[in-house]
């Protein structure tokens, strides 16, 4: 079903609309040819309603976090209709678009491999686990963009404490619903699936780790990895797996449906790293989605202070 | 069909079929509809019509001459100077959105990043085309000449093809696809010429007796 947001959380309220408006000034400046013809029609789009997203929910956030940026947050009309989620097609359009129809209740996350005691979590006892947090994070694509998300969430050393990770455990594989049915796109997207991510159970454990059920003050719309999914703000965006229904803790390095596709291209750490370029482009600046110019990639996504010692001793040119 | 082809207006209509992907970017850009990161929409728009009027261009001649149609070569140079038309926006978007005139970094991304080194190429191949679209430089050229430089289109657009590949980050399917076009309008010109000389060499043959005489 498609609704309109609820008008309770406007527009202006996640983003000022002069953002939005100088980037329209700016196209409109381009000069393109061909634009002039259509000039009677600009005063169209003034006043026009955002676009329509599936329907989510209101989410009651009982802290805010000392994590969050003061960055200035992503218009959610962006973050809702700029996305990665390959199983629904590989345009950064066609998700908001293919993502409609997704199932996403009844849900239920599996939680087992190395742990006293292994569980299968519903979406309403995932919602319990811990007090949701906000946390304005920024978000680093591999393809050097970037957005500026609030968050909702606990971190996922909650859930472990639930299920008692034994010491066998040292990696935790994380895999994402996939039904041919519901995602027919995704076999022309070149990728091997169910997706799946993994971390090191430290990675895992920092405080940053989160496990992400709602944005903006809602639930996840389908799009942006609906119901619930990772946030793992240090490292490139598809270490944030989507949409998960599985959750387990293992002794060894898993695979990584990334790293599987093209392994000198995307390695299992993934760290945000501007001194290491991916073979194909450069990794030094990234666009901030709404801005025009580029601006430099922080070391650690400009997490380094929480996450920089995990890599002591480690060389990130080789554990890319 | 032959009449429509030849009509007055036929030329100014393609004309117009051409510009239109444009105007859809107009249009898009006066509607906020180029994502939420319009330098790589408009990017990706140009790069996609550059590849597909070069494949139009190519497809000139086969479609000539299986459906009989020759006044199809009216088109032939107004399609090939669109599909520089179109690499030309392509370019500018790269060098003026993306690099904002930094030539340093424009050079340095040309000569690390295979897929700008072979994009770079195909747009280079192209201008001495564009240069010499005219009927004045088909003249001086002499037709064969003429003929065997234009041959460039087809490194320009396999070039284009490999550009595509390799900037892809997993879904390979549509440059492939791009790929099979090109391949197969090359091989039916191979096939073609091929059979063009074998017929000319019956012809000799068939007309040596009768010079014999
Ligand atoms: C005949 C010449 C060329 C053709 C046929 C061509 C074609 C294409 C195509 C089909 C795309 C992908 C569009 C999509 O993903 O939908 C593309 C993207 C691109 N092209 Fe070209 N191109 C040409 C020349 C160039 C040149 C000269 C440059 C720059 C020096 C360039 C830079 C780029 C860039 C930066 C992208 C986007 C890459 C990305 O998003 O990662 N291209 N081009």
């Amino acid at each position: 079903m498609l609704i309109r947001r609820p008008t309770d959380l406007t527009y202006s309220d996640v983003s000022p609309k002069s953002v939005y408006t100088q980037r329209r000034e700016f196209l409109r400046a381009m000069g393109l040819a061909g634009v002039a013809a259509f000039a009677g029609a600009s005063a169209w789009r003034i006043g026009m309603p955002f676009d329509e997203v599936h329907a989510t929910s209101k989410l009651d956030v009982a802290t805010k976090s000392p994590f969050s940026t003061t960055e200035k947050e992503t218009p959610y009309n962006d973050v809702t209709h700029y996305n990665n989620f390959y199983e629904f097609g590989t345009d950064k359009t066609a998700p908001a678009k293919n993502a409609q129809k997704f199932r996403t209740s009844p849900w239920s996350v599996s939680v087992e491999g190395e742990v006293k005691k292994p569980r299968k979590f519903s979406m309403d006892e995932i919602l319990k686990i811990a007090p949701l947090e906000e946390r304005i994070y920024r978000h680093r694509c591999v393809e050097a963009w970037s957005i500026v998300v609030p968050w909702i969430g606990f971190p996922f050393i909650e859930l472990a404490k639930l299920v008692e990770p034994t010491p066998i455990a040292q990696f935790v594989a994380f895999e994402s619903f996939f039904d041919p049915g519901q995602m027919p796109q995704a076999k022309y997207s070149g990728l091997e699936y169910p997706y799946v991510e993994g971390l090191r159970l430290d990675e895992a454990m920092n405080p940053l780790t989160l496990i992400g059920v709602g944005m903006y003050g809602e639930t996840l719309p389908n799009q942006d990895g609906a119901p619930v999914r990772m946030v793992v703000p240090w490292k490139y965006g598809y270490k944030s797996i989507k949409s998960i229904v599985k959750i387990r803790f293992v002794a060894k390095q898993p695979p990584t449906t990334w790293n599987r596709m093209a392994p000198r291209e995307y390695g299992f750490y993934s760290n945000v790293n501007p001194n290491v370029d991916h073979p194909r482009w450069s990794q030094a600046k990234e666009r901030r989605l709404g801005e025009i110019f580029k601006r430099p990639t922080l070391m650690f996504n400009g997490y380094g202070d929480q996450v920089a010692s995990l890599y002591n001793g480690m060389d990130l040119k080789k554990s890319y | 069909m032959h009449a429509l082809l030849n009509s007055k207006w036929s030329k100014p209509a393609v004309f117009l079929l051409c510009l239109l992907p444009l105007m859809v970017l107009g249009w898009e850009a006066l509607h906020g509809e180029l994502t939420a990161n319009p330098i790589e929409f408009i990017t990706h728009a140009t790069g996609d019509w550059t590849l597909r009027f070069l494949v139009v261009t190519l497809c000139v001649t086969p479609f000539r001459k299986i459906l009989h149609l020759p006044e199809l070569i009216r088109f032939r140079r107004m399609l090939g100077l669109f599909a520089f038309f179109y690499a030309c926006l392509h370019f500018t978007t790269y060098i003026w959105l993306d690099k904002f005139f930094d030539l340093s970094e424009m050079w340095k991304d040309i000569a690390k990043r295979k897929y700008i080194t072979v994009g770079f190429t195909a747009f280079l191949l192209l201008i001495p085309l564009a240069v010499t679209s005219t009927a004045g430089w088909i003249r001086r050229l002499g037709g064969k000449r003429w003929q065997q430089l234009h041959r460039l289109i087809y490194f320009s657009a396999a070039l284009g093809v490999i550009h595509y590949y390799w900037l892809v980050k997993s879904a390979v399917i549509r440059p492939l696809t791009y790929g099979a076009i090109v391949a197969a309008l090359l091989l039916w010109r191979l096939f073609a010429s091929l059979s063009k000389r074998r017929q000319l060499r019956v012809d000799a043959v068939a007309v040596r007796p009768v010079l014999n005489r």
